[in-house]
């Protein structure tokens, strides 16, 4: 299943102002491709993934823009349809969704629930033998799915609400910040999980992470935000080794990595990410970028073709600008 | 912390077992069935120190903490608070030990009022314990909070509502509501889970700023080795419901003899995104809380267990001071070789 955004602006209208929490974002993901969403604490990531699945939140609003799945217009579809189309194609794990499981109800009866309206020559017994097998394969006890959700502890629930997006055999799976709580044990695991997911069932997975390194090892390409905006979007392996825009650079070289560690300092991004009730005109990095110039200052660097599949938004890597110090790929920091 | 003070927060043989909804099965065999959550843990927290409980999904660590500050009753063993019981003191008195704690919860979607707004979350404990002067002063400290934690420019925060805020805000605003009233024990249950290296490396700055300045003792519950190792002084390693190792961060992180915490230490990353990582990772998963097995609670994954193991549980015995492991055949102690807590140093620095 292919998906494509085009132009999507989305802002939370609040009395205070509008959030700008999405501006003309862009980008494209081909069927059986795994794709990382990362960038900071606010920067609009679940945001995005709310716009694709049509369940923005109170009071945010798709104020432009299209959004295709295997070429269809989503705006288009009925509530019937579109309902139809959350449960039987797409499946998201929900940031923080750790009570979003009815308290009330038995894990197994929920899960079963799901399967069974999904595929109605499942029985009951088969539901319920699919459940423990999911359990499995995110490293809980079988044992426990008749146990209520309360009686789980974070991670578990976490856990519980992969095994109900995967519930329905998804095409595409969104998963936004799916292990937070988990140790890098069961990360891993997980990580493995999702990565035999897109090679042996072909699904198309795009994973909302602040956690580089888990992109690194999960998915095939990146899609880099700042403050609402695209700054950088490529291959993993093209990006992690050579990042064109300032912000991408700063973000790869604060990867922890012990080799870095011990001779070198790792970079940091002075400052904090802009407010989107009133964000800075022009590029919307410059307030913290060591290279801004006037242009910067003034006018939106489009996101441009670097090189094959890699695009970046930033006036040194179209050459608008020049800068010395800056070139692609540099990592290093200024001291 | 220095050794000579009574400990602030205290628990000998602390317990936590609940009862569970039991499969078809059992409910056929009858009987109440247990999970033992927490099952004796002793612990002691001095003023200023920071305590890291670590392990596995599902160890126990949230429970203990909630039993750490009376949000749960426990089912054995005791806790006590600057020398007081938990379990005995009247109510008021509860109420106003209460008052010198905080929690920060593990799931900031849920532990947040969605009625109140950012300014009432925060201002709520100001005015429970009644710590501002007036409203100007009340204004500050909140607007300081917001600040400490980057919601900045504070005054676009203040009038929002929890569910208007990103995942890692929510976060955050939990932990501004804990430290505004400065309070002499903080429960925080894995606060910055959610937030990139960079802002989390400022957070867990603050708060180290605040306990130095406020002499504030943490109980601070996380899976992150890197983090515990980067703030803690000292740490438990917990094992369903069981302390297996515990000591000084340079003990038990840098020198660990317990297979079990050397086999969590040896899977924590060492990230190179350019070479597709290994990590040497402990196979099978936590065995159940709710059938323990006898003996050992680890030897069904331990790749050093013999009978013995499976017949007798290892005490809990103190190795060297202030070093306490529960192993019949503790290993020689595993040097890591690095410390994982270099890439959030070298980050605070910057
Ligand atoms: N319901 C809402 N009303 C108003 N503003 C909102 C709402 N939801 C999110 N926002 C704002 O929109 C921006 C983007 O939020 P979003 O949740 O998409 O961030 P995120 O990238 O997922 O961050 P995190 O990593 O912290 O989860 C943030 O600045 C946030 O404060
Ligand atoms: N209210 C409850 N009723 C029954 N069992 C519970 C309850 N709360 C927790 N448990 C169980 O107690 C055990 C310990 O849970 P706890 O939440 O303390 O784990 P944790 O170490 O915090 O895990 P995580 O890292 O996943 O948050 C788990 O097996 C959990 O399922
Ligand atoms: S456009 Fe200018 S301000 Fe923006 S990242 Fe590039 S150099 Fe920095
Ligand atoms: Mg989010
Ligand atoms: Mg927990």
């Amino acid at each position: 299943m292919s998906l494509k955004v085009e132009n999507l602006v989305v802002y939370y209208c609040m009395r205070r102002g509008d959030c700008r929490a999405v501006e003309d974002v862009t980008f494209e993901i081909e069927s059986g491709d795994s794709v990382g969403l990362v960038g900071e604490s606010g920067c609009g990531k679940s945001t995005v993934a709310f716009a694709i699945l049509r369940m923005l939140p109170e009071p945010g609003e798709i104020m432009s823009g299209h959004i295709y799945f295997d070429g269809e217009d989503i705006a288009l579809l009925g509530v019937e349809e579109l309902r139809n189309f959350r449960w039987t194609k797409i499946a998201m794990v929900f940031q923080g969704a750790m009570n979003a499981l009815n308290p009330i109800l038995r894990v197994s009866d929920q899960v079963s629930e799901a399967m069974l309206r999904h595929d109605e020559n499942l029985t009951k017994e088969e539901a319920k033998d699919k459940t423990r097998e999911l359990f499995k394969l995110v490293g809980m006890d079988p044992e426990r799915i008749d146990h209520y959700p309360f009686e789980f502890s974070g991670g578990m629930k976490q856990r519980a609400m992969i095994v109900m997006a995967l519930a329905c055999d998804p095409k595409f799976l969104i998963a936004d910040e799916p292990t937070t709580a988990l140790d890098v044990t069961v990360q891993a695991q997980i990580m493995e999980l999702l990565k035999r997911l897109v090679k042996d069932l072909g699904i198309t997975l795009m994973l909302i992470t602040h956690d580089l390194s888990v992109v690194a090892e999960t998915c095939n390409n990146v899609i880099i935000m700042y403050a609402g905006k695209i700054v950088e979007t490529g291959s993993v392996l093209e990006i992690f080794q050579k990042p064109w825009h300032p912000y991408a650079q700063g973000l790869i070289s604060s990867i922890p990595s012990i080799e870095k560690s011990s001779d070198q300092t790792l970079a940091s991004i002075p400052g904090s990410p802009p407010n989107l009730l009133d964000p800075p005109l022009g590029c919307r990095f410059h307030p913290r970028c060591m290279y801004a110039q006037d242009l910067c200052k003034v006018e939106d660097p489009p996101l441009l073709e670097v090189s094959r599949k890699h695009k970046a938004a930033c006036h040194l890597a179209s050459g608008r600008i020049k800068d010395d110090k800056w070139s692609p790929g540099k990592m290093e920091v200024e001291r | 912390m220095s050794k000579s003070q009574e400990p602030i927060v205290s628990c000998r043989g602390l317990k936590k077992w609940f009862s569970v909804s039991a499969g078809f099965f059992a409910q056929l065999v009858g009987g109440e069935t247990y999970l033992k959550a927490v099952d004796g843990v002793d612990l002691d927290v001095y003023p200023e120190e920071l305590y890291c409980l670590a392990g596995e999904s599902g160890c126990g660590k949230t429970t203990t903490g909630k039993l750490l500050v009376g949000l749960l009753k426990p089912t054995g063993g005791e806790v006590t608070f600057v020398g007081e019981n938990l379990d005995k003191v009247s109510r008021r008195k509860l109420r106003k030990l209460r008052a010198k704690m905080q929690t920060i919860f593990q799931d900031p979607y849920s532990s947040l009022n969605p009625r109140l707004s950012l300014y009432d979350t925060i201002a709520e404990p100001l005015r429970l314990n009644k710590i501002a002067q007036d409203g100007a002063d009340e204004e500050e400290r909140v607007v300081r909070a917001l600040e400490a934690v980057q919601l900045v420019p504070a005054a676009d925060f203040t009038f929002r509502y929890p569910h208007e805020l990103s995942g890692g805000q929510r976060q955050r605003v939990a932990i501004a509501r804990a430290i505004v009233v400065n309070p002499e024990f903080i429960v925080a249950d894995e606060p910055v889970s959610m937030l990139d290296v960079s802002i989390r490396s400022e957070i867990l700055n603050l708060l180290e700023k605040i306990r130095r300045e406020f002499h504030i003792a943490y109980v601070y519950v996380t899976h992150d080795l890197s983090v515990a190792s980067y703030i803690g002084d000292r740490i438990a390693i917990m094992y369903l419901g069981k302390i297996m190792e515990k000591g000084t961060i340079k003990q038990v992180i840098h020198g660990s003899i317990h297979p079990y915490s050397q086999a969590l230490i040896s899977a924590v990353p060492s990230p190179d995104p350019t070479i597709s990582r290994k990590r040497k990772v402990l196979p099978g998963e936590p065995g159940s809380p709710i059938n323990t097995p006898p003996g050992c609670l680890f030897a069904p994954r331990c790749e050093f267990a013999q009978d013995q193991c499976r017949r007798e549980e290892p005490p809990l015995e103190e190795l060297e001071p202030g070093h306490w492991v529960s192993c019949w055949f503790p290993r020689p102690p595993l040097l890591l070789g690095f410390d994982p807590a270099d890439a959030l140093k070298e980050k605070a620095k910057a």
